[in-house]
């Protein structure tokens, strides 16, 4: 809404101020180009340095048509454009994506200057080459009653502010919608959105593919407004200075882009007439842009939301401290009722939960698991001991599918899982929490738990992008639900990294718990616990196995002693010994291998 | 039809270029390994070694000096920007070092605007390889030949460093897992330093012994960089072999596609980077290591 009334201000305030109606058209289609990289760079964390391919091919399309094919329609030319873009987008991401970070970077920028080529040689009876496409037509709407002409200038300035205007709304719904919190988890940590059970993969590619949508129409719309389509669109360097404006104004802010593409054609101006510096006003926008990127990483927009944080925080923090340390002590003894596992067994299927049989992982010469069989039964508690290096976190790593093994079969609710992946098998019910914690370190307590509650609530793939978040039927009482079984409540909208380390740790539980699985794993989740909080622990736990089956990695010994009905000793990647608890303990081969020669204390 | 003349020649300016980016990627490749920084004004610096080698050589009128004066140059000028900037961005996410590098190489590239204007420079080849060689009835400019032989120094002497001194030693280690070295008691953030600098250094060697085959233009290196990074795709990152490899690949597909029609090179690059990501994600010599 204010976005509207700033859009429809401008022609209005901005000639006072000397503005050139072309550099504020220029600085819309910049923005909107930067709306879809934002969500693909700001969101989703991936850096593309090949959007320019992506402009290019809509810029040119919709040029194409409008001038060499004869078609007179310029929001359909503009569309198809766009469409076509995406496509594009689509074919390079399914290659792009195959390879994360650096990589994806380095391809990004191939693909650019790959494009650039193509347009510039092969297709160059289409694309005119070096000297681009002269002579595109501006728009017109027939309203019935009245036709209006977009021409240039001021009178194109409503036409680019619409469209600027649908882009950025449909940006907003799509961040603030399941998706968009999905592609955030993705950026923070991608190996746990996916353990959770999204389809990291697809989403990627959704981020891709959108972001090539925006950079099409905007390429198309740099056409319609210079009446002529540059060749440049196509250069490495529009895809550079996306890149930086979006870094100037802000990422993961939407309107970033739209800042930062105003300082810089402001300073250009500014600096190329106004003092005269010619070509050198590059080297101080570069100069500027390294001070930005160290020291306000997220850029004008960020800077500016963290100074009002600051000022805020300063009028009002006094009040909110007490409160907060009057509220914790509260939430301290509680008995959660355990939340039901979501998947329902079939009805017809009665044998162990878990079998594993002959489950073989060696990485090179090493064998990390040999021979391995090992079955739990519906709704039991296991515990599994074992020396450090005995290959127990290989094991759980095999379990949830994390590592596939050199052999072996693993049939979970009597399927065969073998071979799967994780975030598959985590849609069936089986997950895991991890030894070391695997959190979204910038988002909330609750918003750790909403990504992983959508999993469950939504499978692994799915474009709900215009629904809102909270519309998502049972995600509220499901996150609630769990918070309190890990009695986080009160920390609900506290960020991870302000969390002690205790809570962190009962959040990793969570989040394995918010995907509601039928079989639980829990790999060392006592580890580094000061005694208070394993007490706590011990006792979350125990609240969290009622109707639930859960198999627990830890050294703590009398804790699983007292938590497991049956417990597993490996060794050298060998299962050495199974029983109770009792038998355990009074087994003379796991006190020779295990407690024998070096004393309880030293171990833990 | 296919002439093998030309063919040849072809074949062996593929060489020359290859050779080349083996160069230039090698300094990149160990650079990333080691520091984890993918270096986006690696570009800029193969083009500021060029430079530098321009105006030693105004001065003293002596390729040599050119040669021996860029280098020098380019390794305090990676030295003292690993000091003043990189080392800041270690612990920063991987965007945030991309980002950097890319900012510097404008800064780089603008500032060499200032100075030389975009006019076209030229270093002329030293005397004794002016002219042209005729090779089995095949003509090649002198200084190409030599240029070979002058790159495969540089290799050489990369090798050398990497594969038979102590710095070598702990650098391969590095590249391997970095916080281990640390942890046993080496400095690693000195170990990174000189790195940053050999890197620096090799780019700025090969732009200054190239810069007798193109003229000098303060936007040259954003090719190079282009060519650099599908270099180290293929050959996979981190690895000095598959630089090597990856360079001689990459300078043969250019040359040889140019041959038949210059305007399907990078298509040919391109395809050779997909067929490589495809059927090897990792690159042809890259291991399972950092992410």
């Amino acid at each position: 809404m204010l976005t509207a009334i700033c859009l429809i201000a401008v022609p209005f305030v901005l000639p006072h101020i000397d503005a050139a109606p072309n550099t504020v058209n220029r600085i819309l289609v910049w923005g909107l180009f930067g709306i879809g990289f934002d969500i693909l760079f700001g969101y989703t964390g991936l850096l593309s340095f090949g959007q320019s391919a992506f402009y290019g091919t809509g810029g040119f399309v919709a040029a194409y048509l409008l001038t060499q094919a004869g078609f007179p329609y310029v929001i359909l030319a503009l569309i198809i454009g766009m469409v076509t873009a995406a496509f594009v987008g689509y074919l390079i991401g399914l290659l792009a994506l195959r390879s994360t970070g650096i990589y994806f970077a380095m391809i990004t920028v191939a693909i650019a200057e790959i494009f650039f080529f193509v347009e510039f040689n092969p297709l160059a009876a289409w694309t005119g080459g070096e000297n681009g496409l002269p002579g595109v037509p501006t728009p017109t709407i027939y309203l019935g009653f009245t036709t209006i002409h977009f021409t240039g200038g001021w009178s194109l300035y409503p036409f680019l502010a619409f469209i600027y205007f649908i882009g950025i709304v449909l940006a907003l719904r799509i961040v603030r919608s399941p998706v968009g919190a999905i592609l955030t988890a993705i950026r923070e940590n991608p190996l746990r959105a996916a353990a959770v059970g999204h389809n990291v993969q697809g989403y990627k590619l959704t981020a891709f593919v959108i972001a090539a949508a925006y950079a099409g129409i905007a390429g198309g719309l740099l056409g319609v407004m210079q009446a002529f389509m540059p060749p440049d669109a196509f250069m490495f360097d529009t895809s550079g200075q996306l890149v930086m404006q979006t870094a100037i104004g802000g990422r993961a802010t939407l309107f970033g882009p739209l800042v930062g593409a105003g300082v810089w054609l402001f300073l250009q101006d500014f600096l190329q007439s106004t003092l005269g510096l010619g070509a050198t006003w590059k080297l101080v926008l570069g100069v500027v842009f390294v001070l930005l990127v160290a020291f306000l990483r997220d850029g004008i927009i960020g800077g500016i939301r963290d100074l009002y944080g600051f000022v805020w925080s300063r009028f009002s923090s006094p009040a909110k401290t007490s409160e907060a340390v009057a509220e914790n002590p509260a939430a301290t003894n509680h008995e959660a009722i355990p939340m039901r596992p979501h998947h329902i067994v079939p009805t017809d299927f009665a044998g162990p939960i878990l079998q594993v049989t002959g489950l073989t992982k060696h990485y090179g010469g090493v064998l990390a698991n040999t021979d391995i069989d090992f079955s739990v039964n519906q709704g039991e508690l296991r515990g599994i001991i074992g020396p450090n290096g005995a290959g127990k976190s290989t094991f759980f790593k095999m379990l949830t599918c994390e590592v596939q093994p050199s052999s072996g079969k693993i049939m979970f609710e009597g399927r065969d899982i073998t071979g799967l992946g994780v975030t598959d098998v985590c849609q069936l019910g089986l997950t895991k929490s991890y030894q070391v914690n695997q959190l979204f370190n910038s988002l909330t307590v609750r918003q750790n738990l909403i990504i992983s509650a959508l999993a469950e609530l939504r499978g692994k793939f799915r474009l709900d992008m215009l629904s809102s978040l909270s519309k998502v039927p049972g995600m509220d009482e499901h996150v609630e639900h769990t918070l309190e079984l890990v009695n986080l409540t009160g920390r609900a909208d506290t960020p991870v990294s302000e969390l002690a380390y205790g809570e962190k740790r009962r959040l990793e539980v969570g989040l394995a718990l918010a995907s509601s699985p039928s079989l639980l794993l829990l790999d060392e989740p006592l580890a580094g616990m000061s005694p208070q909080e394993r007490v706590e622990t011990v006792k979350l736990l125990k609240s969290i196995s009622r109707g639930r089956t859960m198999i627990i990695i830890d050294h703590d010994m009398d804790a699983l002693f007292e938590l497991a009905e049956r417990i597993t000793v490996l060794q050298e990647g060998r299962v050495l010994v199974e029983g109770t608890p009792d038998e355990i303990k009074g087994n003379a081969k796991v006190q020779e291998a295990y407690l024998g020669g070096v004393p309880e204390e030293s171990k833990l | 039809m296919l002439n093998w003349t030309n063919f040849l020649s072809q074949l062996f300016n593929g060489l020359v270029l290859g050779a080349l980016l083996a160069l230039i990627s090698s300094g990149l490749t160990i650079i990333y390994g080691t520091l984890g920084v993918l270096n986006l004004a690696h570009g800029a610096m193969f083009m500021l070694g060029g430079y530098a080698g321009y105006v030693a050589f105004q001065a003293t009128g002596s390729f040599l000096v050119a040669v021996i004066a860029a280098t020098l140059f380019m390794l305090v000028f990676g030295v003292l920007l690993e000091r003043l900037i990189i080392r800041y961005f270690y612990d920063r996410p991987d965007e945030d070092q991309l980002l950097v590098t890319f900012g510097l190489s404008i800064c780089i590239v603008e500032t060499i605007r200032y100075f030389f204007s975009s006019m076209t420079k030229m270093v002329p080849p030293p005397s004794i390889f002016s002219g042209i060689t005729s090779f089995g009835g095949v003509m090649f400019p002198t200084y190409r030949l030599a240029l070979i032989g002058i790159v495969a120094v540089g290799l050489l002497a990369l090798y050398l460093i990497l594969y038979r001194t102590r710095l070598g030693l702990i650098v391969r280690a590095g590249i391997e897992d970095a916080v281990m070295v640390d942890s046993l008691g080496i400095n690693v953030y000195r170990v990174f330093m000189v790195v940053f600098g050999i890197g620096a250094m090799a780019a700025g060697f090969a732009g200054i012994v190239n810069a007798p085959v193109v003229s000098l233009t303060p936007g040259m290196g954003e090719t190079i960089l282009v060519q650099t990074f599908v270099v180290v795709v293929i050959g996979g990152v981190g690895s000095f072999p598959g630089a090597v490899l990856g360079g001689l690949i990459a300078g043969e597909i250019i040359s040889i596609t140019s041959m038949i029609n210059p305007a399907y090179s990078y298509i040919m690059l391109f395809a050779a980077m997909t067929l490589v990501l495809v059927l090897r994600p990792r690159g042809l010599f890259g291991k399972k290591g950092r992410e």
